[in-house]
């Protein structure tokens, strides 16, 4: 390799973006406490009966990596936020009668996404974290990224 | 920004030809994927929505309603034909790239008047190596 090449290939580079993937089951209905049980039923269908799903969760972060340790974060970081942010909240509980997030808005993925990305944001570096992607089965998921100023 | 994606498989044949050059100038350029009896894939496509909602419904379009909009807009014209049989495909060759581009035309037209959710993104997926999208989440 020539000189001109290393030295190029040793420059800081630009924003890399670095995903870690989290497994969690959790139980959940649509069910909002101020609307009544057939009123419920009436909007929700079969989602306002109690079910679970196994979601898997890609956390994006974005930045330059560090010159000394090559890393954006330390992914151990992001392990030890996402098990006390999202882990020991929702794995194996339920969100209507485990958490206190979803008593006037519906569990849907597009509201726990943005939940998680908020919970996430809330507790790493700021500006860090670039996109959540919330899968909720095989065949649906929802992004929320970060809005550009 | 929030965008809800919904998966669909579809299985479909084509040919890779374009009806204006002659036989052995496709060899050339689709190489096998010319071959005049065609062959198939299990297409996956991913619909992208955005747009906005309120918290206490909670969603940028019922999964329901989108699942019926691909169906009669692109599972019903498209799955188990010869794509080059199927408008537009008799002048366009059926390439991924060509595929993602109609049917995302297709499902933006058909989700207007129909839901406040616009089309972000298309992603057609021909096989485990190759993907084509337009679009984009960001």
């Amino acid at each position: 390799m020539g000189k001109a090449m290393q030295d190029d290939l040793l420059r800081p580079g630009g924003v890399i973006r670095v995903t870690r993937c989290i497994h969690f089951s959790t139980s959940l209905r649509y069910w909002l406490e101020d609307l009544g049980e057939q009123e419920n039923r009436k909007r929700f269908g079969r989602d306002a009966e109690r079910h679970g799903h196994n979601y898997r969760l890609e956390i994006t972060v974005a930045g330059e990596p560090d010159p000394e340790t090559g890393m954006v974060i330390n992914l151990s970081q992001i392990k030890d936020v996402a098990e006390r942010e999202i882990m020991s909240r929702f794995d194996h509980k339920d969100l209507n009668l485990d958490t206190e997030f979803f008593e006037r808005i519906p569990p849907t993925p597009e509201n726990f996404a943005s939940l998680i990305f908020r919970l996430l944001d809330g507790a790493l570096p700021a500006g860090l974290l670039d996109r959540v992607r919330l899968h909720q089965s095989a065949d649906l998921y929802v992004d929320v990224t970060r809005s550009l100023p | 920004m929030i965008y809800m994606t919904r998966r669909y498989s579809l299985a479909a044949a084509h040919v890779l030809a374009q009806p204006a050059f002659a036989q052995d100038e496709n060899e050339r350029i689709f190489g096998k994927c010319a071959n005049p009896g065609g062959h198939g894939h299990d297409y996956m496509f991913e619909v992208s929505v955005t747009g906005p909602f309120e918290d206490e419904v909670g969603q940028i379009i019922a999964p329901g309603l989108l699942d019926e909009i691909f169906e009669e807009t692109v599972a019903r014209r498209f799955a188990h034909r010869l794509l080059n049989e199927a408008e537009p495909f008799g002048l366009l060759v059926p390439t991924a790239e060509n595929i993602a581009r109609v049917c995302r035309q297709l499902l933006a037209e058909a989700l207007k008047g129909r839901s406040t959710a616009e089309l972000a993104q298309l992603r057609v997926t021909e096989t485990p190596r190759n993907f084509a999208e337009q679009g984009e989440l960001r």
